[in-house]
């Protein structure tokens, strides 16, 4: 019997989206002095609001007033500043239905991964790093705010980078100017208004929206301390060089291309359910999606029968309906990467498969992809597609795994999958990624610490580890 | 690897433990996800009519009485006595001394008379006593079994007494359809739910089920998407379907949905058909009439509106 489901909408009716939107400094919102910029919804092309440019004067007038706050903002008691932080974590889960509508809205990805997984992550950050402000002498980092940071984010997870960003900072008694990504304002904008609706003192947030430009007018200012950024290896290594020289302290979460390496002995169902949820969670608008699955040969035929068997049930289209499993490409910019390392993969001889899946007339689509007969020297299996791509590779031993895993640029998260423990901690000691998943993929948590090894980045963010960060070393 | 021959436990044991493992993490997670499926409006209705279909209406207890039993087989041929429109129940499921009474009600009308039989719900007894059991059940005109298998001998190892067990109950049931119950609440693990899903379907039973109703937990979602992933792979390997049913605890029509997404995401919509999936529920049907009721009207009825049978 054919179980169609029908369509289960969330409604957009819980968000108000404003037709225009301006900076938020010294805790109020303000025009921008450059050219206002459009943000769409991915699945529609609809523009959802028009967007202030900030300018370098702009920034600056965020910067002096994050430097004013400072002053007041740091001097409070940690049990001051966690009142706040606590007070904004509860706002969070009282308005997150608005939130994830907004997020799903601005960003393409499905509402029940904006509802289930960024929301309540969101919230969970808030709510650890307010508990951190009042017991920071215990954190072993020492207790001494640096001053103003500048953070730039990315467009993949727009609140969830955000809070990742500004909780642990204001949580040290900095404040902070932020920069969300240019497709993806809207969320940090709602935010702005949760800072307002907790009585933040003006000037502790400040957000700054705006493209590159903007961006690296934060980072570049001179009265930054510290710089903060998540997004591609490219831009990484811009900012590492702008900030070169200076006493900015730096902090880079960049790009991946992780292995997901599953033994012969691994629970199979579930193993196809951690490729999935590595490689086609948010679209695979991952830093640390497992884009590359090792599979030991001996079960590699079996294991991608059963896979493909399981993305034929995964649910492609209208990010708001809540049994979608696949939102819309973030951008037509994105979409176009996509595509162009989707076409050298079959290029370079691989095969490409997707199930019968198909797409909307409008917006940005990708179909879920495997690329199987992949090998090492091809460019879908070195470069980061940041997208629902897959590539396929197999191994023989323990030790060609993470020979393979290891050889790579990146380095920021892994997986692996053997119902055997000893096998397990193994691999988990050879391989160099800042995340080893055991048995699971693409699980956060804030009291766990995220950040890679080599062209990923550098630094940590979550956990006592992400304090380190925003606090002056002790000397 | 290949189908064992079942002739010794070493040979069982090598094929049941060399199955891959379930990661009871995974397993709950997965389930879980699936349960937030959004099932509205029209899928809703036609969930809904699914699900009363493959309902086996039971009545287990010690103080089960003709009379009840009568009552309850009229309610599984005419759920809803206002509505014509609603379908009748896949079967009801009795003891074996009802299983007549039970057939007298039922008649012609396409429902089904299954009956429990080799000691429910405890399995412990002889296997002549089993058998007798299961042929008394069958000779009072039942049409389907649900055993129970021997768990004591399960987590002893001893596979070749459950395997045999079980031929030997499907060679008692002649024609009566076989349904194997695992009693998933007492192997404890996911690992043991699978290996004793291959063990029943290897040995011929034509369904698999959760539970007794008698022990808790029962039919939990990530135990029923483990059988259902195991029937999924046999025919994948065997070429022969083998049906699944759920039972116990199954009460809302929330939780009798979830179970219907289960099985389309899980097995394939192959399943979701009477004679390939089944709720063993009593209460359950109640709120679907209800909530079938408020699908058509747009309003709510109150309990005295539905038949207590």
């Amino acid at each position: 019997m054919i179980f169609e489901y029908a369509p289960a909408p969330e409604s957009r009716e819980v968000v108000d989206i404003r037709p225009s939107y301006g900076l938020f400094i010294n805790g109020e919102f303000v025009d921008g002095s450059g050219t206002p910029f459009k943000t769409v919804n991915p699945a529609s092309e609809e523009t959802l609001a028009e967007v202030a440019t900030a300018t370098e004067a702009d920034v600056d007038r965020a910067v002096q007033a994050a430097r004013k706050a400072f002053g007041v903002w740091s001097a409070l008691p940690g049990s001051e500043r966690a009142k706040y932080l606590f007070r904004i974590a509860r706002i969070i889960q009282e308005r997150a239905r608005e939130l994830a509508v907004l997020e799903s809205l601005d960003n393409g990805k499905p509402i029940k991964e904006s509802r289930d997984v960024d929301l309540p992550l969101v919230a969970a950050h808030f709510f650890y790093y307010a508990g951190w402000a009042d017991k920071l002498q215990y954190a072993g980092y020492g207790t001494t705010p640096l001053g103003v940071a500048g953070q730039v984010i990315p467009w993949n997870f727009p609140l969830l980078m955000l809070a990742w960003k500004i909780a642990p900072a204001l949580a040290c008694g900095n404040t902070v100017v932020l920069k969300p990504a240019e497709t993806t304002p809207l969320t940090a904008l709602l935010f702005a208004e949760i800072c307002q609706q907790a009585d933040l003192p003006p000037g502790v947030v400040n957000i700054v929206t705006g493209a590159g430009e903007t961006g690296a007018a934060v980072v570049g200012h001179p009265d930054v301390d510290k710089v903060a950024f998540t997004g591609s290896t490219e831009v990484g290594r811009l900012i590492a060089r702008a900030v070169a020289g200076t006493n900015k302290k730096v902090t880079l979460e960049l790009g991946g291309k992780a292995a997901n390496i599953v033994f012969d002995d691994a629970a199979i169902d579930q193993a196809v359910e951690g490729i999935v949820t590595g490689i086609f969670f948010n679209q695979g608008h991952v830093c640390c999606a497992g884009s590359r699955l090792l599979v030991q040969e001996s079960v590699a035929e079996e294991l991608l029968s059963s896979l493909k068997r399981r993305l034929s049930t995964l649910r492609l289209g209208d990010p708001l309906d809540k049994n979608t499993d696949i939102g819309a490409i973030n951008s037509a910019a994105q979409l176009a990467k996509i595509r162009e390392l989707s076409e050298a993969g079959e290029a370079e001889g691989a095969d490409r498969w997707s199930p019968a899946c198909p797409l909307p007339d409008k917006g940005f689509w990708f179909p879920p992809t495997v690329f199987t007969g992949v090998s090492q020297s091809h460019r879908i299996a070195r470069e980061e597609i940041f997208g629902p791509v897959l590539s396929v590779l197999t191994f023989r031993t323990p030790a060609e795994a993470v020979e393979k895993a290891n050889n790579t640029p990146y380095g920021l998260s892994a997986g692996v999958w053997t119902e055997k423990a000893s096998r397990m901690l193994w691999m988990a000691n050879r391989l160099r990624a800042g995340v080893v998943w055991s048995n699971t993929f693409n699980k956060f948590d804030p009291t766990s610490p995220f950040g890679g090894y080599k062209e990923s980045g550098y630094g940590r963010e979550g956990g006592r580890h992400g304090l380190e960060a925003y606090l002056k070393e002790i000397s | 690897m290949s189908i064992p021959t079942a002739s010794s436990n070493a040979s069982l044991r090598a094929f049941l433990h060399g199955l891959p493992g379930v990661d009871r993490v995974g397993a709950d997670a997965r389930a879980a996800g699936l349960g937030t499926r959004s099932i509205k409006t029209t899928a809703k209705r036609q969930a809904i009519d699914m699900a009363i279909s493959m309902v086996d209406l039971t009545t287990l207890e010690g103080a089960d009485t003709r009379g009840k039993v009568r009552a309850m087989c009229a309610k599984a041929v005419h759920p809803d006595p206002t509505d014509p429109t609603v379908p009748r129940v896949a079967a009801v499921c009795v003891y074996p001394d009802l299983v007549a009474e039970a057939r007298d009600v039922v008649g012609s009308s396409g429902v089904k008379v299954a009956s429990v039989a080799t000691a429910f719900p405890s399995g412990r007894s002889s296997l002549e006593v089993k058998v007798a059991d299961t042929a008394m059940a069958v000779a009072a005109g039942a049409d389907e079994i649900d055993m129970v298998i021997d768990r004591g001998a399960f987590l002893s190892g001893d596979y070749v007494k459950v395997f045999e067990e079980i031929q030997a109950i499907k060679e008692a049931c002649g024609e009566a359809h076989l349904k194997v119950i695992l009693e998933t609440g007492e192997l404890a693990t996911y690992d043991n739910v699978r290996r004793a899903s291959w063990l029943a379907m290897l040995a011929g039973g034509d369904f698999i089920k959760t539970s007794t109703g008698k022990v808790q937990p029962a039919a939990t979602l990530p135990v029923t998407l483990v059988m259902l992933e195991a029937v999924r792979d046999f025919r994948d390997r065997e070429g022969r379907m083998v049906g699944v049913k759920p039972a116990g605890g199954i009460r809302t029509t929330k939780d009798a949905i979830k179970m219907l997404v289960l099985v389309n995401e899980t097995a394939g919509p192959d399943w979701l058909d009477p004679d390939w999936f089944r709720l063993g529920a009593s209460s359950v049907l109640n709120d679907l009439l209800m909530q079938r009721q408020k699908l058509t009207t747009g309003r709510y009825a109150g309990p005295d509106y539905f038949t207590l049978d």
